[in-house]
């Protein structure tokens, strides 16, 4: 469902999860080329989550972000450029390429450290909150991470002093992890987590929780907003487990883009190859989005396209900006040591 | 001798030890890394399911699980994948496994081998890079192996399961496609013995490995240094209180009259990995800082 917003929200939400997407698609084939090495990790399938979710956010609130950090931070508003140019370690990144696709770090934006352990930023906005709490500045902390951090301990660790000391902090958990089409809310049992539902585990440290169809950013937007409000009213945290299917592009190490995505596929996905025909028609949160601007009649599909044309534009200009900045100078390694 | 790559020799080497002894369990599944070696090694987890299991992200408590389950009479080898997640394992791997022999007055053995993939990985940045080597080594009751070939990762291994004591096995991350002799038989090579990978006279270079930095064979290293009059220490782990650092001043104490001109070290540079590839290269153990030391030590 849409979120109940004004149009021009509902515009904003879809210009963004389309920059996620030609982003993150744009960056696939960097990497084919070779512009940049190593591991990287997508936020197709999961743009509704990210989007709705930071847009109930305020402009001083603190965020923490993982491996998988891309889509959070263009959500966030970061320049796709300066991503960019992180992720292929040149000198006009946000990190000066020192953090690169796991670690990029917006302070201005709230993203203070972006961690690539797993479960390494839930202690981290325990202690943000904290902060905020004993500087009473009314900040609240999002942290984001996946169902698999849910496995550490430093997860309950920190969901107990979390609740013992009602922080104001929001635990968001994407879990990625359920398969197949047309399972209801909950389906997504994950395979190395005794707990079930994963819910069940910040229950147990009386942290108020819920779980959303993370595809629908109506559902995810209304939930978030309810959640942020209870935090700011000083009632604790709140932990919230978003559910998407897994993009099969993802299912490798190494991601593969089956189809490039194009907002036409909202209405006929026959062009998708069969095999992942069924996620495009079923589990796209950008083209559930798309679809159901224009069902409602929010927009026409020639101006869903515009929308979709000027996305691609911003992200082929960041790509020649980003290919276009130099490497750092290599005694830029010495530096940012100590403060 | 027949040739084969190191991800081939250590994958023979876990083969063999789950089919001749029972005892051994492996825990994780990256002992050869991520795709498309990882394929390789389903062959060994389809045939022994029960004994070779893929566990949640949970270090702390894994490494936990295979140190209690060796003090009970398994032999397990545990693959802590990415070098830098043993922190996430820390305190059951530097508190409790090393310490427990002593501890229990000798009563109580931990034969567990912690396996990790160590070093600067080609964009792995701060946190997928580390090499905890030189932190273990500062840890006494810790064994730690450092194979550099495919011969010696699969008559280490071997060693490895076979020690009665906690057992640390790094592989450099970089080391997997290498290829090299390996023998047919079985073959068990004891820690604590230094193989010189490259025999040097005058002008070329000779390189002593050490293999096993716990136990150290010191007296090879003195050796080297004794007919050369020179040392070059070229290590991963960073510079200072690194494992560079500790054998130079091993050197310093025992060898420092034999020494014709100062020893260097070529380690990692002080700063975190940084992601950036030139900035990375500049602060590796480089060819090119390697070349230079040859050099100033020969000036
Ligand atoms: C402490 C630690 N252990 C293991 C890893 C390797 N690792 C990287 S991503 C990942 C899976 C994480 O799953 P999840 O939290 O659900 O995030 P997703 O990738 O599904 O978004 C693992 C095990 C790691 N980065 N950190
Ligand atoms: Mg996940």
């Amino acid at each position: 469902m849409l979120p109940n917003l004004p149009r021009a929200s509902l515009l904003d939400f879809c210009r963004r999860m389309l920059l996620i997407r030609h982003f993150e698609e744009a960056l696939v084939d960097l990497y084919n080329k070779g512009h940049f090495r190593g591991h990287y990790h997508l936020y197709i399938g999961q743009e509704a989550t990210g989007v709705a979710a930071l847009s109930c956010l305020r402009a001083d609130d603190y965020l923490f972000s993982t491996h998988r950090n891309h889509g959070h931070l263009l959500a966030r508003g970061a320049e796709p450029k300066r991503l960019l140019a992180e992720i292929l370690g040149r000198a006009d990144g946000y990190n000066k390429g020192k953090g690169g696709t796991f670690h990029t770090a917006v302070a201005s934006l709230g993203f203070l450290h972006t961690s690539g352990v797993v479960a390494g930023i839930i202690p981290l906005a325990i202690g943000t909150a904290y902060a905020s709490k004993a500087l009473k500045n009314g900040r609240v902390t999002a942290c984001l991470f996946g169902d698999g951090a849910l496995e550490e301990g430093a997860a309950p660790e920190a969901f107990n002093l979390a609740s013992l000391w009602k922080l104001p902090v929001l635990f968001l958990c994407e879990n990625n992890g359920k398969y197949g089409a047309g399972q209801a809310v909950g389906a997504a049992q994950s395979s190395s987590m005794a707990a079930h539902p994963l819910t069940d585990l910040p229950q147990a440290y009386k942290i108020p929780s819920q779980q959303v169809d993370g595809v629908d950013a109506g559902a995810v937007h209304q939930v978030i907003l309810d959640a942020i409000k209870k935090i700011r009213q000083g009632e604790g945290p709140q932990f919230i487990e978003t559910q998407t299917v897994r993009w099969p592009g993802s299912e490798t190490n190494w991601p593969t883009v089956p189809v490039p995505t194009d907002v036409a596929l909202a209405w006929d996905v026959n062009s998708v190859p069969e095999k992942v025909r069924e996620w495009y028609r079923s589990s796209d949160p950008l083209l559930i989005f798309v679809r159901e601007l224009v069902e409602a009649e929010q927009v026409t599909r020639e101006e869903i396209a515009a929308l979709e044309r000027k996305a691609k534009e911003v992200i082929a200009e960041a790509v020649s900006f980003a290919l276009a900045s130099p490497y750092p100078k290599p005694e830029e390694a010495l530096k940012d040591l100590s403060a | 001798m027949r040739e084969l790559a190191y991800y081939e020799a250590k994958f023979e080497a876990l083969r063999e030890l789950l089919e001749v002894d029972e005892r051994v369990h492996l825990i994780g599944g990256t002992f050869l890394s991520l795709s498309p070696r990882k394929a390789v090694f389903q062959e060994i987890a389809k045939r022994y399911p029960d004994r070779v299991i893929s566990p949640p992200i949970s270090e702390l408590g894994f490494c936990g699980l295979a140190t209690g389950a060796a003090m009970a009479g398994l032999r397990p080898i545990v693959d802590l994948s990415t070098g830098s997640f043993i922190f996430e394992a820390w305190p059951q791997v530097v508190n409790e496994a090393a310490n427990a022999f002593y501890m229990s007055g000798g009563q109580t053995r931990a034969p567990v081998v912690f396996h990790l993939f160590h070093g600067i990985r080609g964009g792995g940045a701060a946190q997928h890079s580390h090499s905890p080597q030189a932190m273990l080594w500062n840890c006494p009751g810790l064994e730690i192996v450092l194979p550099s070939s495919p011969r010696d990762v699969k008559g280490l291994l071997k060693t490895a399961v076979r020690s009665d004591n906690p057992t640390i096995f790094v592989d450099h991350v970089q080391l997997l496609e290498i290829r090299g002799p390996v023998p047919e038989k079985d073959e068990v090579i004891p820690f604590g013995v230094a193989d010189v990978k490259r025999l040097g006279s005058d002008v070329t270079v000779k390189v002593v490995d050490p293999r096993t930095l716990v136990p150290l064979d010191f007296a090879m290293i003195l050796a080297s240094v004794e007919k050369t009059q020179r040392a070059i220490i070229v290590d991963e782990t960073h510079q200072s209180c690194g494992v560079a650092a500790e054998i130079a001043a091993r050197i310093a104490e025992e060898g420092f009259d034999r020494l014709k001109v100062p020893l260097r070290r070529v380690a990692t540079l002080d700063v975190p990995v940084p992601y950036s590839p030139p900035l990375e290269e500049f602060i590796s153990p480089s060819e090119s800082r390697i070349t230079d030391a040859i050099r100033a030590t020969l000036r």
